[in-house]
C-alpha cells in the first residue's frame, strides 16, 4: 500500500491533502469535522488584526455550471475572517493540541508594516500552529486596502514581508501569490528572496461570473451592484498547472518547495499537481461542493494509483512531469500524429465532423458510400485533435502516431525518426543553423 | 350505482370515482423545469441529426433542445411549430420509441434516448398555456380553399394555406374537429381536453372556418366544392372498419374498437360507460392496444389480446405492448378468430382457431380454443369509404387514394393527405405531414400565374 505521509518544509500530515484557507477553515467547528474526515491538514481562514473585517450580508458567490448543472467555476466576494482575532487563536490552539498529527497552518493578512506583522506572529506562535502562509492573493477588498492581490502584485513588497517575517519567526513561513499578474515567475523568485519556505498558488482569479439580464448587475449582486470577484473550482485547475509549472521549472526558484492549489476536484488532479512539483496540495471549491467526505476519494484513489503505478512514496512521482514541460520551440516538429475513429465505438453524432468540417481541415467524412459514416481523411488530417475533444465517447478517437518511415499521405513526407524542432526549421528566419 | 368489479356481462359502474380518474391520468406526466433541464443537457446536439431523419414532420430537434437548454422554451415552441403546427399533440401519442428517440445516438450509446417527445411537450405547453402565436397570415392571396376533414392531416394543411393567404373552409363530418384526436387517441395520452384546445391553437391564426357536421356525400358535394374553390384537400381518414367475416359477429356484445375508443373519449362520466367483465380483442395494432388497455383501466376482470400471427409481426410498438401487458392485459399469439358463441343473442365466448405460417403463408391448424367473453372488439384495421369522392377522377390503389409526394391526386384541383393515402404509415405526425405539404405544393400550384 502506498506511503500517503507528507513532509512539507518539516510540516508532517498523514495526507498531502490540506483544505486551502477558505470557508472550510473558518473555525474549529469545520475544522474538527474536516480531521475527523481524514484531511491531512488545514490552512486556516486568513487572519487579520482586530477590528475584525465585515462582509456583505448578502449573496457571496456567482458561479458557472456544466451538464447537469455540476459546478465548473464558483466566484466569491467574501473577505477574510470576520471574527475576532482571539476567537480564532484561541481555537486553533485546542484544535491543534487536539490533532497534533496534522498540519495547521495560519493564513494571514495584516497591512504592510513590519509592527503589524511581528504582532501577529508572536500570537501565531503561542497557538503551537505549524506554519504561517502569507495571503498575498485575495483580487477583491482587502486589495483597495493594500492588502492581499496588492501585495502580491508588486515583488518588492513580498521579498520585504516575507523577509520581515522570516526574521519574526520561527514558523516555517509559505507565501501565498495571486495568480492576477503577467508572468507569475517574478512573485515567486521575490518570495525565494526574502527567505521564504514555500509558495502556495494560486489564490482566486479576478471575475465577474455573470450578469442579471433583468436587473443588468454583475452577480452576485449586492442590492444592484455587484463587484468582480475571486475564480476558482475546476475551471481554474489549467491557469494554477501551468503557474506551479512555470515556477518549477525557474532555475531560480527551482527546488523551493510548492503547495499546489486551484481547481483540485479529484485525486487525478491533484496527482497532476505533484507530478508537476507541487510538494503537496490544497482543496477550496471541490470541499464546498461535495463536503468533506471527497477526502475519502482523493486519498484512496491516489494510493490505488500509486500502487498501481509502483510509486511507494509522494517522492517517487513528486515533480516528474516538470523536465516535460518545454517551450513551444523545442517540440518535435518531426513527429506525426493522426486522428483516428474506432468504428465499434463510434455512436454516430457527426460532432467530430462538423467541428473538423466547419472550422478546422476539413478531414472527417459525414457519408461513405451514401451511408453515414465518419471516418477520417489521412490526407487532410493535421492531427489538431478538435475531434477527440469534442466527441462524447472516451476513447473513441484516438491520436496515432505514425511509425518511422510511413509516408504522411497529408505532406507526402515520409516520417523522421529524428528529433527536430522550430529553432532549426527552414522556415524559422532566426534558425540558428545545426551542426 | 355502486360499483361493482365483478358484475356479469356488459355492464359500467365497475369501479370508484378515484379509480377511474387514477386509471385515466397522463401517461406521461408533465416534465418540470428541472426534469426537463436534466432531460434537454443530454442532447449532444449532432450533426445531420438522426432523430430528424427519423422524424416524419422533420423538426429540427437538436435545436428546440438546445433553446429548452438554454432557457428559451418560447424559442423551441417557435422552432418545433416551424415544422409541426400540431407538436403538442405529436409530443404525446407519437410512438417516439419507433421514430425520433429510436434513432437517438445515446440509444446506441446507452440504450437511454434523450426524451425527445416529453421536451417536445415541455416546450409546446409553455408556448400553447400562454397562447402564444408565431405566425402571421401573408397578404390575402384571393384564393378559396376547400379541405374536408379536420383530423390532423386537414388541420395541418388548413394552417399552413391560411399562411400563405389563402381563404381555407374545412367541412368535417363530426360535430367536433381534431378527427382521431378528437375521438380516437387513447384518453390517457391526451388529457384535460387538449384536443379542442389544440384546434383553437391552430385556428387561432385566422382565415381558416371550420364547418361541423358537414359530411362530404352528405351534406356537400365534391362537385360543388370544386366549383366554389381554387382547390381542394381530402383527409377524411379511414372511416370504417374492416370486419371479421365470422359466423355471430353481428350478435350483442360484438363492437368496432374505433367506435368504442370514440364513445369513450366523448364520455363525461367513464363510470356510466358498460364494459364487459371478459373482453377479447381481435388485432394486433395500437387499436387493438388501445382498446384492450381502456377496458383493463374501466374495470374489465379479464382482458385478452388475440392476433393472428407472432409477436414481431404486431403493429403495436414494443413498448404499446408492454404498456398494455403491465395493466394486466395478456397477449396472446397466433389465434384467429372462427366464431362468436352466443347465448340469448348475446356474445358469451369465442371460438378460436390456432395459426401458423406455412412457408411463408398464414394457415389455420384446424386446432380451436375457446375464451369465454361478453365483450369483443374487433380491431383488425380500418378502410377508406371512397363513394362520398364520386367520380371526380381520384384514383385509388389498395382502397387508398393515390397521391404523388406532393400530395397530388389524379384530379389537378384535388390533394390528399393522412390516412386517407396510401403513403406513409398511419400515425398522427406523418398525417401532419402530408397535409403541410399539400398545403405547400396547394399553394405553389395556385401562386403559379404569378411566378
Ligand atoms: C384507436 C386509435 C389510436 C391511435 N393512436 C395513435 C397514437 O397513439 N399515435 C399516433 O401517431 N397515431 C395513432 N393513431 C393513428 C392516427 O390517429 C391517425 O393516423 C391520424 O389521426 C390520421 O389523421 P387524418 O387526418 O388522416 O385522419 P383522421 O384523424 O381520421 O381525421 C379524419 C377526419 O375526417 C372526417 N371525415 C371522415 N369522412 C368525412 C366526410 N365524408 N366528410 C367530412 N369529414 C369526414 C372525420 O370526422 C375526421 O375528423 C390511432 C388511430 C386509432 C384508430
Ligand atoms: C469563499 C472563499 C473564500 C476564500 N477566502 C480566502 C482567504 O481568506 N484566504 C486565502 O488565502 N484564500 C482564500 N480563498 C482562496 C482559496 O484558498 C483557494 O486559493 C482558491 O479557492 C483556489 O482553490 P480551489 O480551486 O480548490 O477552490 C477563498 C476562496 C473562497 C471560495
Ligand atoms: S464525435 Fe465521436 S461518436 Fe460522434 S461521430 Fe465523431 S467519433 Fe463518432
Amino acid at each position: 500500500m502506498a506511503d500517503l505521509r507528507n513532509d512539507f518544509v518539516g510540516i508532517k500530515s498523514p495526507n498531502p491533502f490540506w483544505l486551502a484557507s477558505a470557508p472550510p477553515t473558518d473555525k474549529e467547528y469545520n475544522v474538527r469535522r474536516a480531521f475527523e474526515a481524514g484531511w491531512g491538514g488545514v490552512v486556516w481562514k486568513t487572519l487579520g488584526l482586530d477590528p475584525h473585517i465585515v462582509n456583505v450580508n448578502g449573496p457571496r458567490y456567482g458561479a458557472i455550471w456544466g451538464a447537469d448543472r455540476r459546478l465548473l467555476g464558483l466566484n466569491n466576494i467574501e473577505l477574510i475572517t470576520d471574527r475576532p482575532l482571539q476567537t480564532n487563536l484561541d481555537e486553533i490552539k485546542v484544535v491543534k493540541r487536539d490533532y497534533p498529527d496534522r498540519a495547521v497552518i495560519v493564513s494571514l493578512m495584516v497591512p504592510c508594516e513590519e509592527v503589524c506583522w511581528n504582532e501577529i506572529l508572536k500570537k501565531v506562535e503561542e497557538t503551537g500552529a505549524d506554519g504561517i502562509e502569507l495571503n498575498f492573493g485575495c483580487p477583491h477588498g482587502m486589495s483597495e486596502r493594500g492588502m492581499g492581490s496588492a501585495v502580491g502584485q508588486v515583488p518588492e513588497y513580498i521579498e520585504m514581508v516575507t523577509r520581515w517575517c522570516k526574521a519574526g519567526t520561527r514558523m516555517p513561513v509559505i507565501v501565498k501569490l495571486t495568480p492576477n499578474i503577467t508572468d507569475i515567475r517574478y512573485p515567486a523568485r521575490a518570495a525565494n528572496a526574502g527567505g521564504a519556505d514555500a509558495v502556495s498558488l494560486i489564490n482566486t482569479v479576478s471575475s465577474i461570473t455573470s450578469v442579471n439580464l433583468d436587473t443588468f448587475s454583475p452577480e452576485p449582486s449586492i442590492d444592484g451592484k455587484g463587484s468582480h470577484g475571486g475564480y476558482c473550482g475546476p475551471a481554474v485547475k489549467p491557469i494554477a498547472l501551468n503557474m506551479v509549472a512555470e515556477i518549477a521549472r525557474d532555475a531560480e526558484t527551482a527546488g523551493l518547495p510548492i503547495s499546489g492549489i486551484g481547481g483540485i476536484t479529484t485525486w487525478r488532479d491533484a496527482a497532476e499537481f505533484l507530478a508537476l512539483g507541487s510538494g503537496n496540495v490544497q482543496v477550496c471549491t471541490a470541499a464546498m461542493t461535495y463536503g468533506f467526505k471527497i477526502i475519502d476519494e482523493l486519498t484512496a484513489g491516489l494510493a490505488n494509483w500509486m500502487d498501481e503505478a509502483g510509486h511507494g512514496d509522494l517522492d517517487s512521482f513528486v515533480g516528474r512531469a516538470v523536465p516535460n514541460v518545454t517551450d513551444w520551440q523545442y517540440l518535435n516538429l518531426n513527429y506525426v500524429a493522426k486522428a483516428n475513429i474506432n468504428q465499434d465505438l463510434c455512436i454516430q453524432c457527426g460532432r467530430c465532423f462538423i467541428a473538423c468540417e466547419d472550422t478546422s481541415h476539413q478531414a472527417i467524412t459525414s457519408t461513405v458510400n451514401g451511408v453515414r459514416k465518419f471516418e477520417v481523411i489521412d490526407e487532410e488530417c493535421v492531427g489538431c485533435n478538435l475531434c477527440v475533444n469534442v466527441c462524447p465517447v472516451e476513447n473513441c478517437i484516438t491520436m496515432d502516431p505514425l511509425p518511422e518511415g510511413v509516408i504522411d499521405k497529408r505532406t507526402g513526407l515520409k516520417v523522421d525518426p529524428t528529433y527536430s524542432n522550430w529553432t532549426e526549421h527552414p522556415n524559422n528566419p532566426a534558425r540558428q543553423a545545426a551542426e | 350505482m355502486a360499483p361493482d368489479r365483478l358484475r356479469e356481462g356488459i355492464a359500467p359502474a365497475r369501479l370508484g370515482a378515484e379509480q377511474y380518474a387514477d386509471n385515466f391520468a397522463d401517461l406521461h406526466p408533465p416534465l418540470s423545469e428541472h426534469e426537463a433541464m436534466v432531460a434537454a443537457d443530454r442532447c449532444y446536439f449532432c450533426y445531420d441529426a438522426p432523430c430528424v431523419t427519423a422524424c416524419p414532420t422533420q423538426i429540427d430537434i437538436p435545436l428546440f433542445i438546445r433553446q429548452i437548454a438554454t432557457g428559451d422554451p418560447m424559442g423551441s415552441a417557435n422552432t418545433i411549430f416551424d415544422q409541426n403546427i400540431l407538436g403538442g399533440m405529436c409530443a404525446r401519442v407519437c410512438p417516439t420509441e419507433t421514430l425520433c428517440e429510436e434513432a437517438c445516438v445515446r440509444e446506441i450509446a446507452e440504450g437511454k434516448p434523450v426524451l425527445i417527445g416529453q421536451l417536445q411537450r415541455y416546450a409546446t405547453d409553455v408556448a400553447m398555456s400562454q397562447g402564444r402565436q408565431f405566425y402571421e397570415r401573408a397578404q390575402p392571396s384571393g384564393k378559396k380553399v376547400a379541405v374536408v376533414g379536420a383530423g390532423p392531416a386537414g388541420l395541418a394543411c388548413a394552417h399552413r394555406l391560411a399562411m400563405h393567404g389563402h381563404d381555407v373552409v374545412v367541412h368535417d363530418g363530426r360535430p367536433k374537429a381534431g378527427g382521431l384526436n378528437e375521438y380516437g387517441i387513447a384518453a390517457y395520452k391526451t388529457v384535460d381536453g387538449f384536443a379542442q384546445a389544440e384546434v383553437d391553437y391552430v385556428t387561432a391564426i385566422g382565415g381558416i372556418e371550420l364547418k361541423h357536421e358537414s359530411a362530404l356525400g352528405r351534406d356537400i358535394q365534391l362537385d360543388q366544392l370544386l366549383e366554389d374553390h381554387d382547390a381542394v384537400f381530402i383527409g377524411i381518414g379511414l372511416a370504417d372498419v374492416n370486419s371479421l367475416d365470422v359466423e355471430g359477429e353481428e350478435v350483442e356484445g360484438v363492437a368496432d374498437a374505433v367506435d368504442y375508443i370514440a364513445g369513450l373519449r366523448q364520455a363525461d362520466d367513464l363510470s356510466k360507460l358498460p364494459v364487459g367483465r371478459r373482453v377479447v380483442v381481435i388485432g394486433g395494432g395500437m387499436t387493438a392496444i388501445d382498446v384492450a388497455v381502456q377496458s383493463k383501466l374501466l374495470g374489465a376482470e379479464e382482458v385478452t389480446i388475440c392476433y393472428r400471427r407472432g409477436k414481431d409481426r404486431m403493429n403495436a410498438s414494443e413498448f404499446e405492448q408492454d404498456l398494455a401487458t403491465s395493466k394486466g392485459v395478456a397477449i396472446r399469439h397466433w389465434l384467429q378468430p372462427k366464431r362468436v358463441v352466443a347465448e340469448g343473442g348475446k356474445a358469451a365466448a369465442i371460438e378460436l382457431e390456432y395459426t401458423e405460417e406455412q412457408g411463408g403463408k398464414l394457415a389455420g391448424t384446424g386446432e380451436t380454443l375457446t375464451l369465454a367473453a361478453d365483450q369483443i372488439f374487433k380491431a383488425i384495421g380500418q378502410k377508406l369509404v371512397s363513394d362520398s369522392l364520386g367520380d371526380a377522377g381520384v384514383k385509388l390503389t389498395g382502397g387508398r387514394i393515390d397521391v404523388d409526394g406532393e400530395g397530388r391526386t389524379a384530379n389537378t384541383k384535388i390533394w390528399a393527405g393522412g390516412d386517407c393515402t396510401g403513403e406513409g404509415e398511419d400515425l398522427t405526425v406523418t398525417a401532419v405531414a402530408q397535409g403541410r405539404d399539400a398545403a405547400e405544393s396547394i399553394h405553389a400550384a395556385l401562386s403559379g400565374g404569378d411566378a
